[in-house]
């Protein structure tokens, strides 16, 4: 009963002229907002045909780019998901002082500015950092290559999966784990046969989003990275790099291919966010 | 070889939940803790599970001292209050968790499964979900899951709290002819008297983290070892009264009413407990052996009425099948007379108002 009263008023009473108006005034601001760039992209991209589209993707410059972030990204999963879940696990189950403050700092990456974040990396890291020192002395280098690009993308993503894991975690509660120990399973089987299953779906979202901005990460990696060609350079950085040399073409064709990636994500974001609701 | 719980403890900071709590489950009895909410019966069960350790204390499972065991080696089932079932598994995947736990062959499995599913009268849900079964399913389920591991014990967690009355009268009737056939030992908590009364072996009443008496129902009904157990189990009038030279007088009516042979009282307060269906309610009646009393509600309660009565400022509640009532064509505002036919005495130490106000503070009277 309750259920249905709900839907019945998510539905607007009024009726009439107004209704139109306000449907069309937000289907015009989407379209002008997000519709038309990526039309315009797409058009600039395939303007000069596809030839050149295949050929400044084919270079090697973005291919190299490409594949950073390739590994970036797959790193960033592993890493996250996992530190995620034990993240979440401890902050729902487990009692210790100062859990409010920690629980609040878990959000400390949304609210720090991705170049912010990326010049903390560079004082801790850089050549005559703290941390950066103690590296250096044994040739290890971490600023203005792969490993800070890596650890500066852990940081802008830390959040997502542990803030989609912890209501979910919180709602399934104590007494199917307990349920299962009695029965006799440990806790290892406990966690893979009872909990997993149970949190999956906030997990495929959590673990969605994380893929869908370290794709997109610019400020923090640009920092760290010193985007050198060949060398430290995403796909976003690339974009840049050639965008500000004048060589749209390039700067288009990537574009476009990160674009279709961003709509494969949202697809299989929509689709995840959906079993999620469902349980 | 039942279950030993002895000189239990435990506190939650400086709450005290279970405070030295000690009784004996025979091998094959069915045991009610029964108490309010917040009494601490619900902690006890837990820790007889292995899911909260004790402060102190000692626990013993079939001979066994299980105290500091995990609840993975203790070999018991557990049906939880809201049944916990695996939310993500179907009924046969729940009820083989267990047995799939202990590696046992596919075949042997299947089998165990498909008994438990006629035990437990499922036949045609195997495939479905918790959330899509009514709460009397997920509680066989529940049960079912629980016996699959072949365990001595079977503890419940309020097994019928969640249900609505009709369901939850059948499952207790079903769970006591169940018991009988499979003759597990078993305890459940419950804060239902009447739950506990139909059936229990033997009732443990707890209060405030104690045991305030062991007994099976007929004892603890009949013979209550305090006020507080009288006015938990089953509805009590509370009576105001003086003792003077051993006789009994309540309070303004100047009623003397016999003693209760095996009871010397001293003079001074008394308080009496009467159950609703201890008053016999007369139409006419002596001033002196019976109580006047003035009718203010008169209550349908289906196969009986229930009738509120004034007695000097004191309200009584009290029994009558619908008979009577009829017969006598009784109204509210009418004057009634009313006898005790058994009542039991309290010394009033901190005077009948405060024990008034604890009993109404504690919900046991209105």
């Amino acid at each position: 009963m309750k259920k249905s009263n709900d839907k019945i008023q998510l539905v607007r009473q009024s009726n009439g002229i107004g209704k139109y108006v306000l449907i069309g005034l937000v289907l015009s601001w989407f379209v002008v907002l997000t519709m038309l760039p990526v039309l315009g992209i797409i058009r600039e991209t395939f303007k000069s045909g596809w030839q050149i589209f295949v050929s400044s993707l084919s270079d090697s410059a973005s291919r190299h780019a490409f594949m950073l972030t390739f590994w970036i990204t797959l790193g960033t999963i592993i890493v996250n998901t996992i530190f995620g879940i034990v993240l979440a696990v401890v902050l729902v189950k487990d009692h210790f002082r100062g859990k409010l403050l920690f629980e609040g700092l878990v959000d400390l990456p949304f609210a720090v500015s991705p170049v912010v974040a990326g010049f903390m990396f560079i004082i801790l890291f850089g050549p005559n950092g703290w941390i950066g020192n103690w590296f250096e002395a044994r040739q290890l280098k971490i600023v203005y290559a792969f490993p800070g690009m890596l650890v500066a993308t852990l940081f802008v993503t830390l959040p997502f999966v542990a803030r989609e894991v912890i209501p979910v975690l919180k709602e399934f509660g104590l007494h199917q784990e307990e349920a299962a120990y009695i029965l006799g399973a440990s806790k290892w089987q406990t966690f893979w046969k009872v909990t997993m299953p149970s949190i999956k779906w906030g997990l495929a979202y959590g673990v969605t989003l994380t893929i869908a901005r370290s794709i997109g990460e610019f400020g923090a990696v640009l920092v760290v990275s010193g985007s050198i060609i060949n060398k430290t350079q995403t796909a976003t950085l690339h974009i840049h790099q050639e965008f500000t040399d004048f060589n749209y073409a390039g700067a288009f064709s990537a574009a476009v291919v990160l674009a279709l990636i961003s709509f494969i994500i949202l697809t299989t974001m929509q689709c995840v966010y959906r079993r999620k609701e469902v349980g | 070889m039942g279950i030993i719980i002895k000189n239990i403890c435990k506190r939650f900071g400086d709450f005290i939940a279970v405070d030295n709590v000690s009784f004996e489950v025979k091998e094959g009895e069915l045991v009610a803790l029964l108490g309010p909410s917040g009494c601490g019966k619900s902690t006890i069960l837990r820790i007889i599970a292995g899911l909260e350790t004790p402060d102190s204390g000692e626990i013993f499972l079939t001979g066994k001292n299980v105290t500091t065991l995990a609840p993975q080696k203790r070999k018991l089932g557990f049906v939880f209050q809201h049944y916990a079932l695996f939310k993500h598994m179907n009924v046969e995947k729940n009820i083989a968790f267990g047995i799939e736990i202990q590696k046992k062959s596919k075949a042997e499995i299947k089998s165990k499964v498909e008994k438990l599913i006629n035990l437990v009268k499922l036949q045609g849900y195997e495939r479905h979900y918790p959330d899509q079964l009514s709460g009397g399913q997920r509680q066989r389920v529940a049960l079912a899951r629980a016996l699959a591991t072949e365990t001595k014990v079977l503890l419940l967690d309020e097994p019928f709290g969640a249900l609505d009355a009709k369901v939850r009268e059948n499952l207790s009737q079903w769970l006591r002819e169940f018991h009988q056939k499979l003759n597990i030992t078993s305890i459940f908590v419950t804060h239902d008297q009447n739950e506990a009364i139909e059936i229990s072996d033997k009732i443990v009443v707890i209060s405030k983290g104690r045991v305030a008496q062991i007994g099976n129902a007929k004892q603890v009904y009949e013979h209550p070892n305090s006020k507080f157990v009288a006015s938990f189990i089953g509805q009590v009038n509370v009576v105001d009264a003086v003792v003077k030279n051993g006789q009994i007088f309540v309070k303004g009516a100047n009623l003397e009413l016999k003693l209760p042979a095996k009871k010397e009282l001293k003079n001074g307060d008394i308080v009496l407990l009467v159950r609703p269906e201890d008053v016999i309610i007369k139409k006419k009646g002596d001033n002196t052996r019976d109580l006047l009393a003035i009718i203010k509600r008169i209550h349908y309660r289906g196969n009986h009425y229930e009738i509120d009565c004034l007695v000097n400022g004191m309200e009584l509640k009290l029994i009558e099948y619908k008979r009577n009532v009829f017969q006598d064509n009784w109204k509210e505002n009418q004057k009634i007379f009313l006898n005790f036919r058994t009542f039991r005495t309290f010394q009033a130490e901190e005077g009948h108002q405060h024990l008034h106000r604890k009993l109404k503070e504690t919900g046991y009277i209105e």
